[in-house]
């Protein structure tokens, strides 16, 4: 690639794909004085300008802390439900209202109840989505490159170099792939992914229910997969909502979605229960067939892989963007350290350092959820009463019950700063 | 500016060492080939330079360019590895180094980094001979190497400014240091090629510092760089000097701006 002179001084990043994690991963390099070139396909105010399309996110309590330091979260918190007790069951195939097993309450992981943060928020995608793009137009380290795309690159031990379809060359030191599990970055850079399907489809949908879920996020493990029923702010004309992510069999999942909207409504309701009165789906089914894709690196000369192009995991745990947030948080703080000692901010160390600081993380929690879902997704016998068993002990112990608690809140581990709510 | 692509035959070069590092230039920039050893150590060094120099000229350490607009120069600076992050840091860099095939290296690679930094074949001495002073002077894992420590240490005095900085890191001659430094990185970790380093030629931090007190260099701190087998990172100790270790001194009169 001939480097021309209308090529201005090289990036610090040029981030592939400005979903929640790709502009997310602007705004924190941004406001820790990386520079950054966010490029998508899509126009990206388009993308706000909808109304809610059903799909939200679950926020753990330490990316809510990222949120807060990045002063995001004034804006996102009116419209973000607290999780403060998760009740976790297993249901045989009949599907009938379970016995109750696990019980985790937020105060649990604090030593003091009193001021016991939530265990994470849901909140509707599109204010998630609006918050960051906002902060993004006003953030002059930033320049936002949609529509466009890449239809080349250039990667060299000194600096990297996109060409867009516009025609626009970007010279930057680091290339980001920001494409979910699905981009084509990875496999162009020959990095090869542990990948197989679970054989399974999650229905994501939003349900009107009569009474208030008052925080409470339930995972009913039936033998299909979970069915998790995860606690939203009222809808515009006060009603009760909650946020349905149904894992069913493929085959099982592809017939349900064919059916007309009365017996949908009814085979939804049956596994939903009558906790909270009379319940019903409302607005678009979404569908995602469910394939893990772990990728055997993180890292290659002068690209980095972040969210899930690096690791999509099995909804199970609800952890799937909090993986991607502290993948974030830790490219920015290693970029940022490298910086402020002169080093070359996309230079193998500096990613070397990121790369090893997620390999962990990413793996112990690819490693729990597809367990978790081998453990629960199936009505074999013997398994439903070792695992009863399990769940039952863990219910019982303190410190077991603690630790998960703050598992699910992402407390655990060596937290970069901005997942500790501090600036890098 | 002096002419000082001639090595001097006379001087404090010692021929076979800079053929021994010629050899292995093109290795400087790969992080995990034969200069692995300085890519790990160099967060740790370049941070204390930082903070020194940044509190010396009373700037802000970790924004913006904190030793913009200070002349530095880098004796024995090798394929750049500290040139470059001064340079980005904001300071007018010169690296001096006697082996061609290192400036070359050096050269070309910052080059594609978009940094200006005037690198040169030459010694510390003809370079003080010429009259050159600095604001800032590194002598970094160099001293060990020279054939003659004092006329060294006194051409480094003589390169930095008044009221200017210098700093100088070096292995120490002790028991501690023969075991880790030769044996354990050169014969038992690989991590440095075997011949690296002379045990003999190590320096005691006593000897250092009367060397640079005779180059008008007054020593204001020293402190050891300390491995952590198990973590695999390098950090400041001011109480364990034994093996690894750093120091900066002042020239007397007032620093510039």
């Amino acid at each position: 690639m001939d480097r021309r002179p209308s090529d201005r001084s090289p990036f610090d990043l040029a981030i592939v794909g400005a979903g929640l994690n790709g502009s997310l991963l602007a705004l924190a390099a941004g406001e820790s004085g990386l520079s950054s070139a966010l490029i998508d396909r899509v126009p990206l105010f388009a993308m706000t300008e909808q109304g809610f399309d059903g799909r939200t996110t679950a926020i753990a309590y330490t990316s809510q802390r990222l949120f807060a330091a990045l002063g995001l979260w004034d804006e996102l918190a009116p419209n973000a439900e607290p999780i403060r007790d998760i009740r976790i069951s297993d249901a045989g195939h009949d599907g009938r209202a379970s016995p109750l097993f696990l019980h985790f309450d937020h105060r649990e992981a604090s030593d003091d109840p009193e001021t016991a943060a939530p265990m994470g928020w849901i909140v509707e995608n599109r204010f998630l989505r609006s918050a960051i793009l906002r902060r993004l137009a006003a953030c002059p380290k930033v320049e936002l490159v949609s529509p466009d795309e890449v239809v080349d690159s250039d990667r060299g031990p000194v600096r990297a170099g996109l060409v867009l379809k516009s025609g626009r060359r970007i010279a930057t030191r680091l290339i980001a792939s920001a494409e979910g599990r699905f981009g084509a970055t990875r496999e162009e850079a020959g990095i090869g992914a542990r990948s197989w399907s679970y054989d399974q489809i999650a229905i994501v949908l939003v349900a009107h229910h009569a009474e208030p879920h008052r925080g409470v996020a339930q995972e009913k493990f039936l033998p299909g997969g979970p069915f998790a029923i995860l606690p939203m702010t009222d809808g515009p004309g006060g009603e009760h909502r909650s946020s349905i992510v149904w894992t069913e069999r493929t085959a099982i999942a592809r017939r349900l979605l064919e059916l007309d909207e009365p017996a949908f409504q009814a085979e939804f309701a049956r596994r939903f229960g009558d906790h909270l009165g009379p319940v019903a789906p409302a607005g678009t089914r979404w569908s995602y067939p469910l394939r893990l894709v772990h990728a055997e690196r993180y890292i290659d000369t002068r690209l980095v892989l972040v969210g899930d192009a690096a690791h999509g995991i099995h909804p199970i745990a609800g952890q799937g963007y909090n993986l991607g947030v502290r993948d974030i948080a830790a490219l920015v703080e290693v970029m940022a350290d490298a910086k402020r000692l002169g080093l070359d901010v996309g230079g193998a160390d500096t990613l070397e350092r990121y790369a090893q600081w997620r390999r962990a993380d990413n793996l112990s929690m690819v490693a729990a959820t597809d367990l978790l879902n081998r453990l629960f997704s199936n009505d074999i016998r013997p398994l439903r009463l070792v695992r009863d068993a399990g769940l039952a002990a863990v219910n019982r112990v303190p410190a077991l019950r603690k630790f998960f608690v703050r598992h699910a809140m992402g407390l655990i581990g060596d937290l970069p700063k901005l997942i500790r709510g501090e600036r890098p | 500016m002096v002419e000082t692509t001639h090595i001097p035959t006379a001087g404090t070069v010692d021929p076979a060492e800079v053929e021994r590092f010629s050899r292995i230039a093109d290795e400087w920039w790969d992080p995990a080939g034969k200069f692995a050893p300085l890519h790990r150590l160099n967060p740790v060094r370049i941070g204390y330079i930082r903070d020194r120099v940044a509190a010396h000229w009373g700037r802000d350490a970790l924004n913006g360019e904190p030793l913009k607009d200070l002349s530095l120069l880098d004796i024995g600076c090798g394929g750049g590895l500290m040139s470059e992050p001064m340079a980005r840091l904001g300071a007018t860099v010169t690296g001096v180094d006697a082996s061609e095939r290192n400036v070359g290296t050096a050269s070309v690679h910052a080059t594609g980094q978009d940094l200006a930094i005037d690198y040169r074949q030459g010694t510390a001495e003809a370079l003080a001979e010429s009259g050159a002073q600095f604001d800032v002077v590194l002598a970094l894992e160099i001293v060990e190497h020279v054939a003659d420590v004092d006329l060294f240490l006194r051409s480094c005095g003589r390169l930095v400014k008044p009221g200017g900085l210098l700093f100088l890191s070096t292995l120490n001659r002790t028991a501690k240091a023969w075991a880790l430094a030769i044996v354990g990185a050169e014969y038992v970790l690989g991590w440095l090629p075997r011949g690296t380093h002379d045990w003999k030629k190590f320096l005691k931090p006593s000897e250092v510092a009367r060397g640079l007190r005779a180059g008008g260099i007054e020593p204001q701190e020293i402190v050891g760089v300390v491995y952590a087998p198990l973590s695999r990172k390098w950090s400041l100790n001011k109480n364990d000097l034994d093996v690894n270790y750093m120091l900066y001194g002042t020239a007397a009169g007032a620093p510039m701006r």
